[in-house]
């Protein structure tokens, strides 16, 4: 799940790196409801950030903060070091992508990708030439002299994104920029938008509810839920080691076990769960009050179907198969505990036809390594 | 929306299912089996017969009509120009004459009083289309970017002068700018000016009338358009550099030209046309087409001319609707590819 990005450089691991984008304590409320709460957030030079969370999580009231179109009842937004509290949106050195695109209907794609360099009064002659150079860069050279409606969804989504980028902003903000594309459009899209943004070296901030798409193009997420930013990491971080149940459910799907701890030393926690029907041992210390409910997070694939009984006393279940639905190059098993919780397994289809393959009513071992498990006290 | 309670069926559901059955019930029955099939036979059908009714309607009203002005407007003057005229085809010995008289149009070319009419209804028209435009657009406008829960109690201001005569509300007028009226006697009052300023009969009177009729058809299709414009766009102009109002000159005023243009005309025609107001409101002086025609028709009794007026008026005003017409028709084309 490590992005290329991460790999590369991590400027957030640097204590030294001077962030690029520093949003601080910003808040907004519309009357009494309260949008976003608090946020503090620094982005780097570089990133594709997304913002990642349901709707009415407060992520498009950020963006749009970002961009100028709210201001922040409270807190303030740097920009390469300058406070943009007082700067209007159409002096702001960000530019956006809008979810509908907002293509101008009645200018041509040219026309459209021209519009902002105009507002700058450069030379016609450098405006066509930026016009042209960004319109090759999405492959949109033929299409220059066509209107909007004229075009599909995959080229009005590239023409929005050229008259975003062409005026070299330091920020873009896209607001879910792929959305409104189809499954197949989309992951091409996705690549070709990190390919771009490499490019060019521009700093993305990406609005999102779409967990795959954050995973895919981020550098790094930000959960967000109920206006405030609830974890920051990288997919990785973010996939493996969930902060609280919201993460560990918002993000992909996972097995949740509530329990109570039973010992709580530096180096494991051991709990004691009756939705398990049994006892789950953590490999690492948990810092929380003693006999405090903790819920413990398994990932489906991370769980082990057998039939014969696992070696380890801990964190393991009997049960009886369900449901099996057979996906191709995974299966998704539904077992039912012996405690009557449902629990999800998925097991790679490893051998083209297994003869002894699990099957409906059966009874089944599940159980999982010490390591595979979360623990989050919230 | 379907109801939770089966046994639950609310008044609309139940007048569509009583519909449903009437409409069954008539299609089944062999009354209208019988006629529908005797139609068919004819070559009518359901289809036809409901495009008929405007058929029927503008070949009645508008087209027998036209025929008949026409047909007067070729009618030679003799000393009192009422009916009964000379045939317009006749036929003897074996030959159709067709008797084309059409000295009442080169007449209405010849007197210059014609002429000048013409011209200046245009003006009239064109000016105050003009105003009603730069009235109407920020009316149009305010009501299409307030909440839309006062915006149907704005529109419904606007179209509330409707509810009382056209004459009465012209009659108003001539109060409210009379010598003695409320607006000279306030500013009387003011010490602003020593004698009553003559506004009635002048005409400033008379485009105060016309504008303020013809303002409501000026809004409404200005309205329609600006309701519908996508205010993402807006935002999109100020985020790409551009200032709020040459985002509005840039984006919204281009994109509203169809509303512009629609209402333009629905103001331009009937102002060109215009009757009542000028002779009511404008001075002695003021020359309209619409007040040549009627003098025309009833104080010289000239039918023949006035209706040569009325036919020269209707192919000027054809024009534009034409024009309109055709811009209309590419419109709906590029929004049907959209």
């Amino acid at each position: 799940m490590a992005s290329p990005m991460e790999e590369r450089k991590a400027p957030w691991l640097d204590p030294d790196a001077a962030p690029y984008i520093r949003i601080e304590g910003i808040s907004k409320k519309f009357g009494d409801f309260v949008a976003v709460a608090d946020v503090t957030l620094n982005i780097y030079r570089g990133e594709i950030f997304c913002l990642l969370g349901g709707s009415g999580c407060g992520k498009t009231t950020l963006l749009r903060m970002l961009a100028g179109f709210e201001r922040p009842t409270t807190g303030k937004i740097f920009i390469d070091g300058v406070d943009m509290s007082d700067v209007p949106p159409y002096d702001r050195p960000v530019n956006m992508m809008f979810q509908s695109y907002a293509l101008f209907p009645h200018m041509t794609v040219e026309q459209n990708v021209a519009f902002g360099l105009k507002q700058e009064g450069l030379p016609k002659a450098e405006i066509a030439s930026r016009v042209a150079e960004m319109l090759s860069i999405v492959k949109l050279e033929q299409f220059a002299k066509r209107k909007p409606h004229q075009l599909s969804g995959g080229q009005r989504q590239r023409v929005a994104l050229a008259r975003a980028l062409v005026k070299r902003p330091k920020l873009l903000l896209l607001d879910e920029p792929l959305a409104a594309l189809d499954k197949k459009l989309r992951e091409h899209t996705q690549f070709e938008l990190v390919n771009i943004q490499e490019r060019l070296g521009v700093t993305f901030i990406v609005v999102t509810h779409d967990q795959e798409e954050a995973m895919t193009l981020a550098s790094r997420i930000g959960v967000m839920n109920q206006g405030r930013i609830v974890q920051v990491g990288t997919p990785h971080d973010i996939y493996e080691f969930p902060n609280t149940r919201f993460v560990a459910e918002f993000i992909g799907n996972v097995n949740m076990f509530e329990g109570v701890i039973l010992e709580d030393e530096p180096d494991h926690v051991l709990i004691e769960s009756r939705e398990l029907g049994g006892n789950i041992y953590v490999g690492h210390g948990v810092s929380t009050a003693p006999e405090a409910i903790v819920w413990t997070a398994v990932r489906p694939e991370k769980m082990v179907l057998s039939r014969t009984e696992p070696e380890d006393k801990n964190n393991r279940a009997t049960g009886i198969i369900k449901e099996i639905a057979y996906m191709g190059d995974l299966s998704i098993y539904l077992v039912q505990l012996d405690s009557g919780k449902i629990v999800r397994v998925t097991q790679p289809n490893i051998y083209r036809h297994a003869e002894d393959q699990f099957t409906w009513d059966e009874r089944v071992w599940v159980h999982w390594h010490h390591t595979a498990n979360v623990v989050v006290t919230e | 929306m379907a109801p939770t309670n089966p046994g639950y069926v609310s008044l609309g559901e139940r007048l569509v299912l009583w519909m449903d059955q009437l409409w069954s019930t008539v299609l089944d029955s062999a009354p209208y089996r019988w006629s529908a099939g005797a139609m068919r036979r004819v070559g009518l059908h359901g289809r036809r017969l409901v495009i008929a009714v405007p058929w029927l309607w503008l070949l009645l009203f508008f087209l027998i009509p036209f025929v008949i002005v026409l047909k007067i407007s070729f009618a030679e003057t003799r000393w009192l120009g009422t009916p009964p005229y000379g045939p317009l085809f006749e036929w003897a010995d074996a030959q159709l004459h067709i008797r084309v008289n059409l000295a009442n149009y080169l007449y209405l070319i010849r007197d210059a009083l014609y002429v000048k009419a013409f011209l200046s209804s245009l003006k009239v028209a064109a000016i105050s289309t003009i105003f009603c435009l730069l009235i109407g657009y920020p009316m149009a406008y305010a009501i299409a970017r307030t909440d839309p829960r006062w915006r149907n109690v704005l529109l419904l201001l606007v179209i509330l002068p409707f509810w009382t005569s056209f004459l009465l509300r012209v009659y108003a007028w001539m109060g409210l700018l009379g010598n003695n009226g409320p607006i000279n006697q306030l500013l009387m009052a003011l010490g602003l000016i020593s004698e009553p300023l003559a506004m009635l009969n002048t005409d400033f009177a008379m485009y105060i009338g016309i504008v303020y009729s013809y303002l409501p058809f000026m809004i409404l299709p200005l309205y329609s358009n600006l309701e519908k414009h996508d205010l993402t766009l807006l935002e999109a102009a100020v985020d790409l550099g551009c200032k709020p109002f040459k985002a509005f000159l840039s984006i919204t005023l281009p994109l509203s030209m169809p509303g512009v243009i629609a209402g333009s005309m629905l103001v331009f025609i009937p102002a060109v046309g215009e009757f009542v107001i000028p002779r009511l409101l404008g001075g002695t002086d003021s020359l309209m087409i619409g007040r040549v025609l009627w003098d025309e028709f009833f104080l010289n009794r000239n039918w023949p001319v006035a209706s040569a007026v009325a036919v020269v008026l209707l192919i000027v005003l054809v024009i534009p609707i034409m024009i309109f017409q055709r811009y209309q028709m590419k419109e709906t084309e590029a929004e049907e590819r959209r």
